[in-house]
């Protein structure tokens, strides 16, 4: 499929020099985006690149079954274009960035708004979309929530129970992490990196790092990448363990929730044995790895990972095995597999609709070449499929691990990292545990960063949970959020 | 003189130690998830403290959203009043008692409705609509009970209704009667009470906005009605009638703590409804009541 492109093909993680990306007039380049993307391609990021006054933009496509990625762009323009979104609803939110920080105005976007700021103002007071109707309700959720959680605002509008319509407004956390990083790397770009989103740090971290490390036209030693890999694995345990609890936490399910808690804690302690931190800060940084993991550390890990991963399995059992919970989790908030395609769904929420989609498989990168998990992949799309796929992961995670811990590659930890290449794209793609983090980045004539664009896997999947609540009882909004649970920093950036 | 002392006894009975019944809950629930848990006196400590607190009050809400839940809370206590309390028999008791009994609880969910509509607040009105539209159902059930126990002893006034003999009638009750329990008392499977998503909350929703002394005595009210339903099923299936006194009271206190070791168990071990299973379990509540009155009209009772 991909063989046909116009588009330059390049692999997860690699490189290529900027004048090899092919540039169109932009109502081409949209015209061939929209093509690619009818023809089954996917959009990883769409955004712009300032040159002078006008604005070039970029798309980063993938094509899945053929573990290849493509980049095309068009020539610099100001003012307006087509809009992508009219025909492919995955741009949208892609089209309202690019609006919101260029002032590139797409034509025929059907829902042109800002994505995390209104001038000066938060993102809430911007206007939602309404059902008019005397038997209609609008509920307005947050920013402050009830629980201690991130900041977002909900506009329900519903009618009794059931929820017509749902918009979600963002912005609060908006740190600015993109323009902070323009004319970098930075001293504080790695740990910027972490901080993206706090539970996704490893994944975050690793994405820079072969990002650098490809723009150097270089590979961390094979030590590095197996314990990224380790590293990155245990990140899923950590969440998904603690995702599940919160879970049966919602539906006042307490044996599982009180389990998991606990669970999720001893995880992030074996994170906390491979680097000091319990998130995982301060392992992964261009060129290798910080802290090694000595084989007397490796079977302490392992003898400490063997009862988690009992007690795991029969925190979850538990939650299988109780009808109510069951009766709570199936049939809600589901989200058809043409959805998920159609906005182009990322991570367990994809793999929940039956979509076979992961970076580990689909574009293998670092260890993952090597040594990888089988795909999770559960048909329905309903709360108790996204619950499931993440049980299994929980399971295949604790397979991979047991795998891999006693059997370490030999050699270095961390090599010496050459400077950027000038004028050079690179793009790097890690299936953090809500999904794809796709981060690319350009260089300008003097190896500094141009432009760096980070796609975290909320950025994707806010839209899915918007679709998941159409028709879905507004009491069960709880359990629906819980079963995305999305990233608001990773989205605001 | 010996009036006051059996009035001031009485009342001291359902004040002070209504705020117990939460507390042994939520020991039950942390000893079943192995926590330690918050200590079992801990409704009487956010008593003391919310007491001490000043309101905060809407600038939407007329006088009425403090007044009302003053006006729950009386009609709670006077609904405890009328509920006889094993030997030491009712405050007041007269023919008819049950029907004022129902009325009296009607009339606190009516209040606490009421002042949730009071700040015109998204979240209290889905509250208020929910709670009402499930309290039509567990009233039902409840009528049925009362009916039942009233054809079992041929009379009105609680006194005489609450000396059951054991039999098939009582098992159905007691089915029927704590399904109600759970549900007039925001318990799981129908609430959560620990919850803090609004969206979900029953209850819960009709009272966020409510706080200091207002707030302490809707919470004092609802241990109250905790209290009132234990007290009533455990009279209603149990015959303590021909027992000492001591060993009567005895029964009835081993009861009511029976009855809220249960509620623990019940919200350990089993998830919450989704709303819509909701009808069905209080239609079965309805059900087993209507049995039993069928059991005591037509059934053995000689």
């Amino acid at each position: 499929m991909s063989a046909t492109t116009p588009f330059t093909l390049l692999a997860n993680a690699s490189s290529m020099t900027w004048a090899e990306v092919p540039a169109w007039p932009v109502v081409d380049f949209i015209r061939t985006t929209g093509a690619e993307l009818t023809r089954g391609a996917r959009l990883c990021a769409l955004f712009g690149v300032p040159e002078g006054a006008a604005v070039q933009l970029v798309a980063v496509l993938a094509f899945d079954a053929d573990s290849t990625l493509a980049v095309g762009r068009s020539i610099p323009f100001c003012g307006e274009y087509p809009s992508l979104s009219a025909s492919h609803a995955q741009a949208h939110l892609f089209e309202r960035e690019v609006w919101e920080q260029h002032g590139l105005t797409p034509v025929g976007h059907p829902w042109l708004k800002p994505v995390r700021r209104t001038a000066g103002d938060a993102p809430a007071n911007a206007g939602f979309f309404r059902v008019a109707g005397g038997e209609i309700h609008e509920v307005a959720v947050g920013p402050v929530h009830a629980g201690i959680i991130e900041p977002g605002h909900f506009r329900f509008q519903c009618a009794g129970e059931e929820v017509l319509h749902l918009e979600i407004a963002l912005g609060y956390q908006h740190r600015g992490i993109e323009e902070a990083l323009s004319g970098g790397p930075h001293r504080a770009t790695l740990i910027q990196m972490e901080t993206i989103a706090g539970d996704t740090s490893i994944a975050h971290a690793t994405a820079h790092a072969t990002l650098m490390e490809a723009l150097a036209d270089s590979e961390a030693p094979l030590r590095a990448q197996w314990l990224r890999a380790i590293a990155l694995e245990l990140e899923r345990l950590a969440n998904h363990t603690g995702d599940l609890g919160a879970l049966a936490n919602d539906v006042a399910f307490l044996p599982t929730s009180s389990a998991c808690g606990k669970l999720r804690g001893d995880f992030l302690n074996l994170t906390a044995m491979l680097c000091g931190n319990r998130f995982g800060r301060g392992l992964v940084r261009p060129g290798g790895c910080r802290h090694d993991l000595e084989p007397a550390l490796a079977t302490q890990m392992l003898e400490r990972l063997r009862p988690a991963m009992t007690d795991t399995a029969q925190a979850i059992a538990w939650l299988w095995d109780s009808a109510a919970v069951r009766a709570r989790f199936e049939n809600v908030g589901v989200v058809f597999p043409t959805q998920a395609a159609e906005i182009g769904l990322v991570g367990p929420a994809a793999r929940a609709c039956g979509v076979v989609r992961d970076v580990r498989y689909d574009h293998p990168c670092g260890w993952h070449r090597f040594a990888q998990a089988p795909v999770t992949v559960w048909p329905g799309g309903d709360v108790f499929a996204r619950a499931r796929v993440r049980s299994l992961e929980i399971q295949r995670s604790g397979e991979f691990l047991s795998e891999q811990l006693p059997s370490p590659p030999e050699g270095g930890l961390c090599g010496e990292l050459a400077a950027p290449a000038p004028d050079t794209l690179a793009v790097a793609l890690v299936e953090g545990w809500r999904g794809e983090v796709c981060h690319v980045a350009l260089t300008d004539s003097a190896g500094r960063f141009r432009r760096y664009k980070i796609t975290d896997p909320s950025f994707h999947n806010w839209s899915g949970l918007a679709l998941a609540l159409r028709g879905t009882a507004i009491s069960d909004f709880p359990i629906c959020n819980k079963s995305f649970n999305l990233s608001y920093c990773g989205f605001d950036l | 003189m010996k009036s006051l002392l059996d009035l001031i006894l009485r009342l001291d009975c359902w004040l002070l130690l209504a705020p117990l019944l939460p507390g042994i809950i939520n020991k039950v629930k942390a000893w079943v998830a192995g926590r330690r848990g918050p200590p079992v006196l801990q409704l009487y400590y956010d008593l003391a403290r919310l007491w001490k607190k000043s309101v905060v009050m809407s600038t939407l809400a007329s006088p009425a959203f403090v007044i009302l839940p003053a006006v729950t809370w009386v009609a709670l206590l006077g609904a405890a009043m009328l509920l006889p309390l094993g030997p030491l028999g009712a405050g007041l008791s007269f023919r008819g008692d049950a029907l004022l009994m129902l009325y009296l609880l009607a009339l606190g969910r009516f209040a606490t409705a009421w002042a949730a509509m009071e700040t015109g607040s998204a979240f209290e009105g889905m509250g208020t609509v929910r709670e009402v539209s499930y309290a039509v159902l567990a009233e039902a059930a409840m009528i049925a009970a009362v009916l039942s126990l009233s054809v079992q002893s041929g009379s009105l006034s609680l006194a005489t209704m609450l000396t059951p003999s054991l039999g098939a009638s009582a098992v159905l009750l007691a089915a029927g009667l704590f399904i109600v329990l759970l549900a007039e008392n925001c318990r799981v499977p129908f609430d959560d009470p620990n919850t803090h998503l609004e969206l979900t909350m029953i209850h819960e929703a009709m009272v966020l906005d409510h706080s200091g002394p207002p707030l302490a005595a809707i919470l004092h009210g609802a241990s109250m009605k905790l209290l009132l339903f234990a007290v009533l099923l455990v009279q209603a299936v149990l015959p303590m009638q021909h027992l000492q006194p001591l060993a009567a009271a005895g029964l009835l206190a081993g009861g009511v703590l029976g009855v809220t070791v249960a509620v623990g168990l019940v919200e350990s071990l089993l998830a919450r409804f989704a709303f819509r299973r909701v009808p069905l379990l209080l239609t079965a509540a309805f059900l087993l009541c209507l049995f039993a009155l069928l059991v005591a009209w037509k059934g053995g009772v000689p």
